[in-house]
């Protein structure tokens, strides 16, 4: 019976009560989503490389080289020499490598260049191997194996033919339509920028960047020309023992045939934190500041009501309704808005992300999921109404006096 | 039969004893005393007397709005101003119903909500409510309708008599009424009040009438200044 006046009493004042409901529905979409990427984003990242001990690049920042040879993210700055890496895998710590040569593109997704090692070593979220949805690894030349992503976006099977564009934009000119790709497996969904990648051996990256002429040749006789690429954008190696992790760090950094730099994934992952960290706690605080603030507006609303009200109160005074149940009224009324709101705003930003998240992944390497109901935004849920509660403390405290001094004749 | 009648009949609705009641935001001692003033079940009374004599502080005494500082009243032979204001509350909802002035009646519920309302403060069963209020309502010359509408829709003599009908949902034993008819034209007026007096006689309800409209005693059996029943306060320490 209470809820249904409270409800009507809301609906009597439309006005500022819709005008409130979106300030306070854009405060907490803010703070809820804030959280939600936060929470998501930091997962996201982490799940994205595991078991890879050190990532060998061409010198620049730690951070560069894990976001272009992990996230795909940014352009390498230089490459390392194909020597380097035989040098590597000979090394007795190593117990494997994975090359990769990146700089080519299909309809916005890229194309990695890697051997048969990916398949085998490469290790994501808790140490789970890459897995085929459909098909097998890349065996011939001209074959390649796609993520998840690239499959369903593009519509992609098996045995289907691509054509590898160079540079990494969307659309590029010089695309390399001589010699077309044959899909040979599709892997299972990862969750990561796998998902978003078109791998091909290391070999093929040579083979379509070769003159036309050469090309000619190369489809005529396959053993013609040498297709040992030159270079490398990175190398991800696993040791043998882990004690050997610092030595071999150390050893590659002060490389003097070539211009190495080791990075251990997880440090420069920790730094990435570091960095997101500051930016992630500053969000929090504006998305918490502006709650507050659109809090304060619902309780100016029902302060100013209070006015109007003085009426109503002494009617349900005069019906036995004692000031507690005036009180329990105004936080009612509180609440509902409260959790109209709430539902409003998780229905709005799941709306969002699931909208948004094939951009934010290929733009930013986020992957969000669209489940806003974790056990930490539902302790965010309850901060929020605890707050809404004694935010709305005020006014109804206000409605308890008012019922206590309102006499039987209302003369308004 | 008979003796029961008599029995109803010599019961005291009201029976206010030495009461002494300071209005608590003056700064002078002032305020009113009744020394005695008594009531029996079913009786109607006029109780008139010009603005600021105290009829209103009365009325909320009566009600348990206000408490008073000295002595004590019995409702339905009860005490009842000494009552936690909880079950004071309790009380006015189940056995004493209320019509003022004017905003009777919350303007943004249902006339059914408004007397739901007061069904559900008084603790009885929602389910009856509908049909019970609709013969009220139809006593009271009323469509039943308007139940469906908006309170706030209804003319202010429609509202004044939706607000009998709320007063009486709960079968009070007694019924307080503050200057009912002020805002109504005279003949709005002379119609509420000849429904007023057949539905209370109908429930044999216990009417305390209060106003200044000297008019309005015709319809009355029995007339109270109320100056008469006051005594002027002397000395006054608290």
């Amino acid at each position: 019976m209470l809820v249904s006046v409270a409800w009507s009493s809301l609906r009597s004042r439309r006005k500022s009560v819709i005008l409130t409901f979106f300030s306070l529905l854009i405060s907490i979409s803010v703070l809820l989503s804030v959280e939600h990427i936060r929470q998501n984003a930091k997962e996201s990242f982490n799940r994205t490389i595991s078991a890879v001990d050190i990532i060998v690049g061409a010198p620049s920042g730690q951070l560069n080289l894990l976001l272009y040879s992990v996230f795909r993210m940014g352009n390498p700055t230089n490459n390392i020499a194909y020597e380097s890496f035989e040098t590597l895998s000979k090394n007795q710590h190593v117990a494997w490598t994975i090359p990769i040569l990146l700089g080519d593109s299909h309809r916005g997704s890229r194309v990695m260049g890697t051997n048969e090692n990916y398949f085998a070593h490469f290790k994501y979220a808790n140490k789970q191997a890459l897995e085929f949805a459909a098909g097998v690894p890349f065996s011939k030349l001209f074959q390649a194996v796609i993520g998840a992503d690239v499959a369903k976006q593009l519509k992609y099977q098996v045995g289907d033919e691509i054509v590898i564009a160079h540079g990494i934009g969307n659309v590029s000119f010089a695309k390399h339509d001589n010699t077309p790709f044959v899909i040979s497996g599709i892997l299972k969904a990862t969750g990561t920028p796998v998902d978003k990648t078109i791998h091909v051996s290391l070999n093929a990256i040579e083979a379509i960047h070769l003159s036309p002429s050469q090309q000619k040749k190369l489809l005529s006789d396959p053993t013609s020309v040498n297709l040992t690429p030159e270079s490398m954008t990175a190398v991800m190696l696993g040791l043998k023992s882990l004690m050997a992790t610092f030595k071999l760090q150390r050893e590659i950094n002060n490389y003097q045939k070539d211009q190495l730099m080791a990075i251990l994934p997880g440090v420069a992952m920790t730094e990435l934190w570091q960095m997101m960290a500051t930016v992630e706690n500053l969000l929090l605080v504006i998305s918490i500041l502006v709650l507050i603030s659109s809090l304060f507006g619902l309780s100016t609303m029902l302060l100013a009501s209070m006015q109007q009200r003085k009426n109503e109160i002494a009617v349900l005074r005069v019906l036995g309704a004692s000031p507690s149940v005036i009180f329990a009224l105004v936080l009612i009324e509180a609440l509902l808005l409260i959790v109209l709101v709430i539902v409003a705003a998780i229905g709005l930003i799941s709306l969002t992300l699931t909208l948004s998240s094939d951009w934010l992944a290929s733009e930013y390497g986020l992957f969000l999921s669209g489940n806003l109901l974790s056990i930490d935004s539902l302790k965010v849920v309850a901060v929020i109404v605890v707050t809404s509660i004694i935010t709305s403390l005020l006014p109804a405290i206000e409605a308890y006096k008012n019922a206590l001094n309102v006499g039987l004749s209302s003369r308004c | 039969m008979i003796s029961s009648a008599l029995k109803i009949k010599e019961s005291l609705a009201i029976d206010v004893k030495g009461v002494y009641h300071r209005y608590s935001k003056t700064k002078y001692a002032v305020g009113i005393f009744i020394p005695r003033w008594t009531l029996k079940r079913g009786e109607r009374v006029f109780l008139h007397g010009a603005s600021g004599s105290g009829k209103t502080t009365l009325l909320n005494l009566l009600a348990g709005v206000l408490s008073p500082t000295q002595g004590g009243i019995q409702l339905l032979e009860q005490e009842f101003s000494s009552l936690y204001s909880r079950r004071k509350d309790k009380f006015r909802a189940q056995h004493i119903g209320v019509v003022f002035q004017q905003f009777n009646l919350i303007s943004y519920l249902s006339v059914l909500k408004n007397i739901q309302l007061a069904a559900y403060f008084g603790g009885n069963a929602k389910s009856k409510v509908e049909q019970k209020a609709s013969e009220m309502l139809r006593k009271l010359k009323l469509d039943p309708d308007v139940l469906q509408r908006p309170a706030g829709s209804l003319s202010v003599g429609q509202q004044q008599r939706v607000a009998i009908a709320r007063a009486l949902i709960n079968a009070p034993e007694i019924l307080l009424v503050d200057e009912p008819t002020s805002a109504l034209d005279a003949a709005a007026r002379d119609a509420f009040m000849e429904i007023l007096i057949e539905i209370c006689q109908l429930t044999t309800t216990t009417l305390v009438f209060v106003s200044h409209d000297m008019y309005l005693r015709r319809f009355f059996d029995a007339s109270v200044e109320i100056s008469s029943l006051l005594k002027p306060v002397e000395t006054v320490e608290c």
